[in-house]
């Protein structure tokens, strides 16, 4: 393994350690702050519960992810194919984007009247706007020169898009895609908050909010955990991606080169 | 002698101006032949660039006319920097022309592997463009633009970027693919050395606005080599074209 892996992980373990001989020396209260070898033990007793509610948020989060790619990714394509369609449409992007989703939350629970097609549509329009812009910004981003090759050879808009504008735009459109992936987490947990659903087919969000009612803190933390986790795992997987996708080319992954 | 050949590029009065009011170009009157070696010569922002995408046909003049090879294919271009798609292997970079052309795969890679070795870089097919040296980049340059067999080859100061060594290099081998594979080249350049050593005719521009100034034969028969770049008559010619250049220089002061 490299320092670059063992640095962080020698840090976390040390924090964890302090972390436990505190709250075992100082006597803290499970139910003000666990320590780290409870919340462990209560992660594995509750694995039953949590587990399905981490497999819904993780649902949501993918669905909502994959929405953002596919509106963010042919939004910022029309938008390169037509400056008047961009005019027209951006600042609309832009709204959707500045305004606080736990604020329209409500608003969209209300009209879609159906709470998982609600936690989508949340988690989606946090996630799409980093797609746009950042594919935008790189459909854009074509060397001029290459343009004018394209032209000296008599390829359309269509065969420029495709040979030329897609791919410069991919390291862009990947810069995007791991913002989006947090942020896709962050949407469906904070909407589920705001709906605040219980039952079967609820999240992690849920399980914080009903183990906060119930003063079950080392759950509490255990569904903490697990939210962290699937947040450095989507964004671990993205990295993977885009490693694999631009290993040969780009310039942010030729650091490794002697 | 080349004079009687008919010209691939004809050009009478042809000005370009751009939408910010800069006039590029002026009064340009030239025929470029069938076959021949030009070199224009000028200062930076003479309007080298502008007179070489308008033979291209990716600008359109502000007046005069211009005749050109209209077909696709016909004319190749090889940028000032190397512009290649850095996803793209050397081999796939060579065969673009032809992709965009609508050549099937096998017969492309053929032909794109074929011209890669024509510029000597046989072997380096799967290499990607951050992998090859600024030499080597402008060599598979090259090789794009000659691909799809262009009757013209416009250069922009291709090798303006390299070393002496590697620029005296390419330069013999310029020549050479030039002799074997008989295109037309018009070679932009602001080096009276390389302009001598390589054309049969050298333009001199002057700028603002960019015309022609004066023109010069190198009348020393190919092929040349680096006993040429040693001798005399070479020196002297260099002489004649640094005066001319000079002479520009100082009208474009004047102006
Ligand atoms: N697209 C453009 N719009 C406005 N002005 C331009 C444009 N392109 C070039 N010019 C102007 O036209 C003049 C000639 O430019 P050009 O690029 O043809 O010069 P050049 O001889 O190729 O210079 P260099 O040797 O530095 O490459 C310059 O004054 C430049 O500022
Ligand atoms: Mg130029």
């Amino acid at each position: 393994m490299s320092a670059k892996a063992i640095a962080p992980l020698v840090l976390g373990v040390l924090i964890l350690a302090v972390w436990e001989g505190a709250v075992r020396l100082l006597a803290v209260p499970s139910y003000i702050l666990p320590g780290p070898v409870l919340i462990a033990e209560t992660l594995v007793a509750d694995w039953g519960l949590l587990a399905p509610s981490l497999g819904v948020t993780l649902a949501i989060t993918l669905e909502a992810l994959a929405a953002a790619v596919v509106v963010g990714g042919l939004l910022a394509v029309l938008f390169s194919l037509s400056r008047w369609v961009e005019l027209s449409l951006f600042p609309y992007a832009i709204v959707l984007q500045v305004t606080p989703i736990v604020a329209i939350a409500p608003l969209i629970i209300i009209w879609a009247n159906n709470v998982d097609l609600s936690l989508l549509i949340c988690a989606w329009l946090v996630a799409f706007f980093p797609i746009l812009s950042n594919t935008i910004l790189g459909l854009r981003s074509v060397d001029r020169n290459l343009l004018s090759l394209f032209e000296l050879h008599g390829a359309g808009r269509w065969r420029t898009l495709l040979h030329l504008r897609l791919p410069a735009a991919l390291p862009y459109f990947l810069g995007g895609l791991r913002i989006s992936g947090g942020l896709a987490l962050i949407g469906a947990v904070v909407a589920e908050f705001v709906a605040g659903t219980g039952g079967n087919a609820s999240g992690l969000a849920w399980r914080i909010l009903e183990a906060g009612y119930q003063l079950k803190i080392p759950r509490m933390f255990a569904a903490l955990v697990l939210i962290s986790a699937a947040g450095i795992a989507i964004f671990l997987a993205l990295t993977l991606l885009s490693h694999l996708l631009l290993r040969h080319w780009h310039e942010s992954v030729l650091e490794e080169r002697e | 002698m080349e004079r009687t050949r008919k010209s691939v590029v004809s050009m009478r009065g042809v000005s370009k101006a751009f939408a910010n009011g800069v006039r590029a170009l002026a009064d340009i009157t030239l025929d470029i032949q069938d076959g021949e070696f030009l070199s224009v010569l000028g200062p930076s922002g003479c309007g080298k660039t502008t007179l070489l995408r308008l033979i291209a046909g990716l600008a359109s003049p502000s007046g005069g006319t211009l005749s050109r090879p209209a077909g696709r294919n016909e004319t190749g271009f090889v940028f000032q920097e190397p512009t290649l798609m850095p996803w793209a292997t050397a081999l796939a970079n060579v065969a673009l022309p032809l992709r965009l052309a609508g050549v099937a795969r096998a017969e492309r890679l053929a032909r794109a592997a074929e011209a890669l070795a024509g510029v000597g870089l046989a072997g380096f097919e799967r290499s990607y463009p951050r992998e090859l040296s600024g030499g080597m980049k402008m060599r598979v340059s090259i090789a794009r633009a000659l691909v799809s067999r262009p009757r013209l080859l416009l250069m922009d100061e291709p090798f303006a970027a390299l070393d002496e060594i590697a620029r005296h290099k390419l330069n013999i081998d310029l020549l050479a693919l030039w002799r074997r594979e008989r295109f037309t080249a018009v070679f932009v350049t602001h080096s009276v050395f390389e302009s001598v050593f390589l054309s049969r005719r050298v333009v001199v521009m002057s700028a603002r606005p960019g015309r022609i100034s004066a023109e010069l034969a190198i009348p020393v028969a190919y092929p040349r080599d680096e006993a040429f770049r040693t001798s005399a008559d070479y020196a002297a010619l260099c002489r004649q074209a640094s005066q001319r250049l000079g002479e520009a220089m100082a009208v474009a002061d004047a102006a």
